[in-house]
């Protein structure tokens, strides 16, 4: 049979006029079709498992996927179970862009746990504005974001920074080295923290960027010798903390007079540089292993039974694991056939649970939490000892470095 | 005065750190011209093993290092048998062929020990800074310092002075003519990539106490031993030497007026420009090129 044009034409047409019929949610856009279907709650969780920065991530997999099962356990949320979609992107950024689309259209989640990284996030983050869907980001970042529809779980600057810097301005100088690694995050903690300590009277000797991932600090240990800052303002992430810290160690620097105060330096980094060139430095952070609350016994004991005696919990895998509790909180109070994603992110404003690190609130305005800064000092041992909790929580402001923007319940307005 | 010594010393920890890495590469790139695309995956395996004996054996860093030298020789050696060895007049095939070899090295650590970073304890006797010439200095760096030259003095002895180094330097001129002389050329071959893959063994082992363990460690190394071999000049030991030196000292200084991303990004606008001017390297080695076209 010749197949011509005309056919061809025919038969394309009834197939398509089929396919949208029969399947009406390939043309339908609004993502709210049969989303707690089956007695199941589908969540993404996206969670690098391979890859430069799987080596944390996994941690937030494992923290996570622990929550999800504590509350399958318990019951579900209102007899509904949470069913996880676990993707893998490989610590690439467009790759999460390819795997949150997937989640969200494919897969119909009503909300994704994921991203470590804020190239990551920034990456996700059309997906779920453009398609109304909801993500939740546990990790500590630069602030400077507004965004209705992420659920930011993780410190900002001056959750970090409020306490800690005049803290160390009083406990050991004025005079600092800022040192970090090139990319977005460092540069606006270094921002924040330059205007705090002009604020206390003190002044940043010399301030430099490192690349991601580099590892001879040698030439920069030399600068710390030759100037003798008071105090080394740390945000070098990743291998680079490894490195600073046994290098540091190696030149027989002294961590009491000279010490570096990070944000990005957790129980991770502490056993992979070993007890004796963490000690004496200094961790801002809402949480710490060895914080001592029931809340974090429970956490930590249920972690290390699910996933090997040797883990650590540290500040990024406790939010993974409080955030979903965040959630189950919220569609608890919805009707089963109105959980969709803005209904939910309503349902979490002003939700108050008591988390690992103590009570934690989400922040209306922004989306953000209300959280416990704490100040630790790395023990030979590779824990914590925690200094300095501080006396309340502390609000979420992801513009205070910026005084003409503030982020609101309609948006990001300028003032 | 001694800041500018200090700079000097780190700029020479800095070169010996690259020399380390890259003397397997030099050795086996410039005998056997394979690319060994591998050759980071080389040296995250001795740091791996260092760490692997430390943990599970309790062998400290300096009496593990012959372990790990025959250990990761054994491993390249089982690479040249299997996968080089059909591949040595392709040159495009054996870059593939080593990438996909590094991949799969990379991924099968992380599925066997997993992907999190690894301690490795420098000896304690030279885990703290030492005062020399009036400046302080890490001990453990001068004695990657030492180590490194005295690798390469015996690495040149083994090549100009043994009757091995002979056969590979008679084999690296011509092949099929050292052939019909009698050597063996495909085991001497093995040897020497296995030789190259113990150095970058050795390379990985002394340089986790400063840095991390991770299964990506490798693929930074792989492209500082590349810029080393290619501006020292290919087939030469003398330019492999002179050429980590001056990287290691520009790199240092450079990071020290500025900083280390100025200090990158400088570096290689250099080699650019120096392999654009001169792309057979500082020092070439008077060689004919053989009939086969190597």
């Amino acid at each position: 049979m010749k197949f011509g044009r005309r056919q061809f034409l025919k038969g394309t047409a009834a197939a398509g006029a089929f396919a949208t019929t029969v399947f009406p949610h390939i043309w339908i856009k609004d993502a709210s079709l049969a989303h707690a279907a089956g007695g199941e709650i589908k969540v993404g969780v996206l969670f690098s498992l391979t890859g430069t920065t799987a080596i944390i991530e996994e941690s937030l997999n494992k923290a996570t996927i622990l929550a999800i099962e504590e509350i399958n356990a318990q019951g579900g949320i209102n007899g509904m179970k949470i069913k996880p979609i676990v993707e893998d992107p490989a610590s690439d950024p467009a790759t999460f862009a390819v795997k949150a689309r997937k989640l969200v259209l494919g897969d119909r989640c009503v909300s994704v746990f994921g991203s470590y990284t804020s190239a990551s996030r920034k990456a996700v983050l059309p997906v779920f504005e453009k398609r109304h869907n909801l993500y939740w980001y546990p990790t500590l970042y630069e602030g400077r974001e507004c965004s209705k529809n992420v659920i930011y779980t993780g410190a900002v600057p001056n959750q970090q920074q409020d306490d800690f810097v005049p803290w160390l301005i009083e406990k050991f100088g004025k005079r600092w080295y800022l040192v970090g690694s090139n990319y977005i995050y460092p540069k606006e903690e270094n921002n924040y923290c330059k205007k705090l300590l002009a604020k206390y009277g003190a002044e940043v000797i010399h301030e430099e960027y490192v690349p991601l991932g580099h590892s001879e600090f040698s030439s920069v240990i030399n600068k710390f010798r030759g100037e003798k800052p008071d105090v080394i303002f740390s945000t070098v992430v990743g291998d680079s903390v490894v490195a600073l810290h046994r290098q540091y160690r190696a030149a027989g620097l002294d961590p009491e007079k000279m010490p570096m105060a990070s944000l990005t330096t957790s129980e991770n980094e502490v056993a992979a540089m070993g007890g004796d060139a963490a000690a004496g430095h200094f961790t801002s952070a809402p949480y710490f292993m060895v914080w001592d609350s029931p809340e974090n016994h429970k956490f930590v004991e249920a972690y290390k039974r699910r996933w090997g005696k040797d883990k650590v919990t540290h500040f990024v895998s406790e939010p993974s694991y409080f955030q979903v509790y965040l959630f189950k909180q919220a569609v608890a109070k919805l009707a089963p056939s109105d959980i969709n994603p803005q209904t939910i992110r309503e349902a979490v404003k002003d939700e108050e649970m008591i988390a690992p690190q103590g009570k934690v609130h989400v922040e209306r305005k922004n989306l953000h939490t209300w959280l416990w800064p704490k100040i630790g000092q790395a023990q030979p041992d590779g824990q914590f000892k925690i200094l300095k909790q501080s006396a309340t929580w502390l609000e979420p402001v992801p513009y205070k470095a910026y005084p003409h923007q503030v982020c609101t319940e309609a948006g990001l307005k300028e003032i | 005065m001694d800041v500018i010594l200090a700079q000097i010393v780190t700029g020479l920890s800095i070169a010996s750190i690259l020399l380390l890495v890259a003397l397997g590469l030099a050795i086996i790139y410039g005998a056997t011209g394979v690319i060994n695309m591998a050759h980071g995956e080389l040296v995250m395996l001795g740091a791996y093993s260092a760490w692997a004996l430390q943990t599970y054996v309790g062998i400290g860093l300096l009496p593990g290092l012959v372990i790990i030298f025959f250990v990761v020789g054994l491993f390249g050696w089982i690479i040249e048998r299997v996968v080089i060895r059909h591949l040595y007049r392709r040159p495009l095939d054996t870059i593939l062929a080593t990438w996909g070899i590094g991949i799969m090295a990379q991924q099968g650590i992380r599925l066997i020990v997993g992907g999190e970073l690894r301690y490795v304890q420098m000896p304690p006797s030279m885990s703290t800074g030492i005062s020399l010439l009036g400046f302080e200095t890490s001990a453990f760096r001068l004695f990657i310092l030492a180590f490194s030259a005295m690798l390469f003095a015996f690495t040149w002895f083994l090549i100009y002075r043994t009757s091995f180094g002979m056969k590979l330097r008679a084999i690296t001129q011509d092949r099929e003519i050292a052939s019909c002389f009698g050597i063996k050329s495909q085991r001497i071959y093995s040897l020497t990539f296995a030789y190259g893959a113990g150095l970058a063994g050795l390379a990985g082992a002394l340089v986790s106490p400063l840095k991390s363990v991770s299964p990506e460690m490798g693929t930074t190394y792989v492209v500082d031993a590349f810029m080393v071999v290619v501006v020292g000049g290919v087939q030469s030991l003398v330019g492999t030497i002179a050429s980590a030196g001056i990287l290691g000292e520009f790199t240092g200084f450079l990071a020290f007026y500025s900083n280390d991303t100025i200090a990158k990004a400088l570096v290689l606008l250099g080699i650019v420009i120096l392999i654009r001017f001169r792309p057979q390297g500082l020092f070439m080695s008077k060689i004919r090129a053989s009939s086969t076209g190597q």
